[in-house]
């Protein structure tokens, strides 16, 4: 179920999200794109999705083994800012191999469409996934015209 | 350090997306460490809880397969993403000396931690020297 769910979000994401080359800062980058002002360098720790309905925005990032309580949200107008510090007992005694996983400070900032409501938030930690649900204004969600 | 050769990528994307051709297979970032008593595995898997999680090992390789359920209202529509599929997969090689029988796998905040233990006999053992 959550599977077909994601299909269509993600099949989304491909066609009609797809972000040019631009968007994200890399040395090789060609294209005459703009990137965001705040956006980040592709494999930025915690990696975000963003969806939106008319009711709500959902943002939703994928940040295992953290402890919710130590984490840092705050959200100004429409701007969300996320922050922390992941930890992850590395063990001096023994001999890595591979060391892929992040630790250390993190902070990411992520505007929001402007009609987002600052007061009615709500985030939730599960399974490693922060989700954090913003309503939006009343006003601007589509309402039906009536013809007369 | 001869593991570190062994317990190499057999390159996840190529040969489990096969049978998904057209599905995104993220590979989740690892820390793998060894001590005296075996190696550790250490996966992000976000979004992943125990009963979507695969683990399959035996003499020759382990493999990790899992698949994120992430709650949504319906209607969603996207608006920008970092993460593109809900799928994970990543492979090793093991390497004889590790007993892929007693593997202990643990997953917490969407982090999994197996603990594969080496066979007793390649264990160090310290030897005493006693005075004659």
């Amino acid at each position: 179920m959550f599977g077909s769910l994601w299909s269509s979000f993600d099949t989304n994401f491909f066609d009609e999200f797809r972000r040019p080359d631009g968007e994200y800062d890399t040395p090789t980058t060609r294209s005459a794109w703009p990137a965001g002002i705040r956006a980040v360098r592709r494999g930025t720790f915690p990696p975000v999705n963003v969806g939106t309905t008319p009711d709500q925005v959902e943002v939703y990032l994928f940040a295992p083994g953290l402890d919710p309580k130590g984490l840092d949200l705050s959200i100004q107008q429409n701007l969300l800012t996320i922050s922390g510090h992941r930890s992850i007992g590395a063990d001096a005694n023994a001999d890595y191999y591979r060391r892929e996983r992040f630790e250390g400070d993190f902070r990411r900032v992520i505007s929001l469409p402007d009609d987002v409501d600052p007061d009615r938030v709500e985030a939730g930690y599960r399974e490693g996934v922060l989700r954090i649900s913003v309503k939006r204004r009343e006003a601007a969600r589509p309402r039906q015209i009536e013809v007369k | 350090m001869t593991e570190s050769q062994e317990v190499a990528t057999r390159g996840s994307a190529g040969t489990h997306a096969k049978s998904h051709e057209d599905e995104v297979v993220l590979r989740p970032p690892v820390d793998i460490f060894e001590d005296a008593d075996g190696i550790t595995v250490q996966a992000d898997l976000p979004g992943v809880s125990k009963d979507r999680l695969s683990i399959q090992a035996d003499r020759n390789g382990l493999l990790i397969e899992a698949e994120a359920a992430i709650d949504m209202p319906a209607g969603m529509e996207a608006l920008y993403a970092d993460v593109h599929s809900t799928r994970y997969a990543r492979s090793f090689v093991l390497s004889g000396e590790l007993d892929p029988g007693r593997i202990d796998a643990n997953l917490k905040d969407g982090v999994l931690t197996l603990r594969i233990p080496k066979r007793l006999e390649f264990r160090p053992r310290r030897i005493e020297v006693t005075a004659g």
